[in-house]
């Protein structure tokens, strides 16, 4: 693509000890036997050891060090130990008692034990990547990769390198799925022992289907973990995705994510995220609007304390006319933590008539809070509405004092305050019981975060 | 019984209450006049209990209690309540919750429960009914939006809500139409009982005589410069400050 800047190549030192691995995983990779999928891993190899590791010398990484990962000997995860792995209590934005369709994952490898798919339309397909190269092969040789762009993006690469396991969903032409899927990412270091694995996720929305995907992401902490995810999205003619996702995994995790979608002519694709969780997170999301009239809203919601470090990088791709987007993105950062958020709109040439809007706002609840934005916006057609607006404040002194006034106690108030900041994000969510889940995290989030302070 | 003791207080360094002497007994009315900057919207932000207004000496007693010892929200749990000369807007707060959550902490601080949602909606529809208020108005953020004579509505149904013991209306009469006044001078008036104390401040006497007060004080360069009947409003409105070196018109 003509965006990408020349930079400096990343740490290819650090790229060792995972490509050691990539070497040692071969053998046991599911699909070998497909020539796509094992071209795939090849060139995923050779573009990670080429590229590096990211570094805050290159742009797209600027504010986030991957450097704590290289004091982690991470191991690579193993199917024996996510199979051992207990788990008591599975999250879902369900009413108790009530059950769904659901794939659980346990460090990127499905746990069919756990997992259900009752209920589904027929032609639906949802499942694990290790199965679908056998039961799909043909439906998954054709759609993997075509997405996320290994050329560019390292970590993608990895992934790529050694992709095994992770969601697949198909939604076949015409089908409207009532109830949402959840797909929940367990990530568990077995035996204290530091873990890494690279789910890969698919999903392929056809022609006038329309879904809801909710994604969750915890563990039970205890060791480090390193979660590098890849997820590729098709949004047919006229389909509605809408993309779910909440990380809240214990503050020894890492957490990076790489979401391309594609969105075609009058679909339109829904992504949140809710970030709560990880030591050191990176969320990003790729949109490319590449039919006239598509719509996309990419939003979320980013609640840091401790030292946490949340990083929010979206790039939302204007290829056709008509197409619209809404970024809005809201975050509370207390003590020592620190967000970032790069947001970058191109609006390509002939996409004329489009309407980009994007927002950042932060809330800094300490005076060692940080945040760092960065919008950018590249427009190359004459005829679009495009804005995009970022802020840093504190909590309002007078707003506090006024609830105070009337009784309620700073802590409340500031809750009150705090909540009413991130609503803003949060009603961006269509779904009620997806909005009321979320909103119920938040909150629980401020609770804990009240709890703490005392 | 509220008993003000030669209370000093600073902003920004700056003294600007130089001593101030008054008790307001249970269900008289008080007003304070004075013209701007003699001190007016100081005081009622230090009785309320304001951050970076600093009291540097004096006392006030407030049933019994050390007001100045207390936290905003103590104050208001034992029965202070502020009237806002400039309400504040708070998007995103549920003009309802707000009143929700303010209300059933001071059920919690006096060791009542929670009202339920049906009890609470029931208390305040007949509230808002008296003061000519839309529910609609209960459904938007806090002051977002609401026009000035609104917004002291509002200021006036969480009185109403929150039954002080002891109310300061800070210029409820600036930014308001005759009609406005008057809806919210009902509505204050309503509130009047034999133990609800308050004190009204105002630049103008024009409120008083919707509001009629028991006691007039003028308070200029921060000290009650003179104290009287509700007759002292009017040689105010007539005379103006200049007696009492100010150079403005009342």
């Amino acid at each position: 693509m003509a965006t990408t800047h020349s930079t400096p190549t990343g740490d290819t030192a650090a790229a060792r000890p995972y490509l050691d691995q990539i070497d040692r995983l071969k053998g046991e990779l599911p699909g070998a036997a497909l020539s796509r999928v094992r071209e795939l891993r090849r060139d995923g190899r050779e573009r990670f050891a080429a590229l590096g590791v990211p570094t805050v010398r290159q742009e797209a990484w600027k504010y986030t060090s991957l450097r704590p990962l290289e004091k982690v000997a991470f191991e690579p995860a193993t199917a024996a130990a996510a199979a051992g792995t207990h788990i008591d209590v599975l999250p879902t934005v369900r009413p108790a008692g009530q059950t769904g369709p659901r794939l659980v994952f346990v460090n990127g490898r499905l746990r069919a034990d756990l997992s259900s798919t009752d209920g589904l339309p027929d032609g639906v397909v949802l499942t694990g990547l290790a199965d679908a190269l056998s039961s799909h092969a043909d439906f998954v040789g054709e759609r993997l990769g075509r997405l996320a762009n290994a050329d560019e993006h390292p970590l993608v690469a990895l992934n790529t390198a050694v992709l095994a396991d992770g969601p697949v969903l198909h939604i076949p032409r015409g089908v409207v799925l009532d109830d949402p899927i959840e797909l929940v990412f367990v990530s568990a270091a077995a035996d204290g022992r530091a873990t890494v694995f690279h789910p890969r996720t698919l999903i392929v929305a056809d022609p006038l289907s329309k879904a809801v995907v909710i994604e969750h992401h915890v563990g039970p902490g205890g060791a480090p973990t390193f979660a590098n995810h890849t997820a590729e999205v098709f949004v047919g003619e006229g389909a509605t995705l809408r993309h779910y996702k909440v990380q809240r995994e214990q503050t020894d995790a890492f957490h990076v994510s790489h979401a391309a979608a594609t969105v075609c002519r009058d679909a339109c694709y829904d992504n949140f995220i809710l970030t709560s969780g990880a030591r050191l997170s990176r969320n990003e999301v790729h949109a490319v609007l590449d039919g006239t009239g598509a719509s996309c809203h990419v939003s979320g919601a980013y609640l840091v304390t401790g030292e946490q470090h949340c990083d929010t990088t979206t790039l939302i791709d204007h290829a056709r006319p008509y197409g619209t987007s809404r970024e809005v993105y809201k975050g509370a950062i207390d003590e020592r933590a620190r967000a970032v958020f790069q947001g970058k709109i191109i609006v390509r040439p002939g996409a004329q008539k489009t309407d980009g809007h994007q927002l950042n706002r932060a809330l800094l609840l300490s005076d060692t809070a940080e945040i760092d934005s960065k919008p950018e916006l590249e427009i190359y057609a004459d005829d679009v509405k495009c804005s995009h607006g970022a802020t840093a404040g504190e909590l309002d002194d007078e707003a506090l004092f006024y609830l105070r006034s009337r009784g309620i106690p700073k802590e409340e108030a500031r809750g009150l305050l705090i909540a009413s900041f991130l609503a803003e994000a949060i009603d961006e969510i269509p779904e009620e019981p997806v909005r009321d889940a979320f909103a119920a995290i938040a909150t629980g989030w401020l609770a804990a975060r009240r709890g703490g302070a005392r | 019984m509220i008993e003000i003791r030669n209370l000093h207080a600073t902003v920004d360094g700056k003294e600007i209450l130089k001593g101030i002497d008054l008790t307001i007994g249970p269900g008289e009315v008080h007003a304070i006049m004075g013209p701007n900057g003699s001190g007016k919207s100081t005081l009622s932000y230090v009785l309320a209990g304001r951050d970076g207004y600093e009291v540097t000496k004096g006392s006030v007693s407030f049933y019994g209690e050390d007001l100045l010892a207390m936290e905003p929200e103590e104050r208001a749990a034992a029965g202070l309540f502020l009237a806002f000369q400039y309400p504040v807007e708070i998007p995103g707060v549920a003009n309802m919750t707000f009143l929700k959550s303010a209300l059933n902490a001071m059920r919690k601080h006096r060791g009542e429960g929670d009202l339920d949602a049906m009890q609470f909606l029931k208390l305040v529809r007949e509230k808002t009914r008296s003061l000519n208020m839309t529910d609609e108005m209960l459904k938007r953020a806090v002051n977002v939006g609401f026009s000035g004579g609104e917004k002291k509505r509002n200021e006036t149904l969480q009185m109403a809500v929150l039954e002080p013991k002891f109310a300061i209306l800070d210029e409820t009469d600036s930014g308001l139409d005759i009609d406005a006044l008057k809806i919210v001078a009902d509505g204050v008036n309503a509130l009047r009982s034999p133990e609800r104390s308050m004190l009204v401040i105002t630049h103008y006497q024009r409120l008083l005589n919707y509001i009629v007060p028991d006691h007039v004080h003028v308070l200029a360069h921060g000290r009650i410069q003179r104290s009287g009947g509700k007759e002292l409003a009017l040689e105010l409105e007539q005379k103006g400050y200049k007696d009492f070196g100010v150079e403005e018109a009342a």
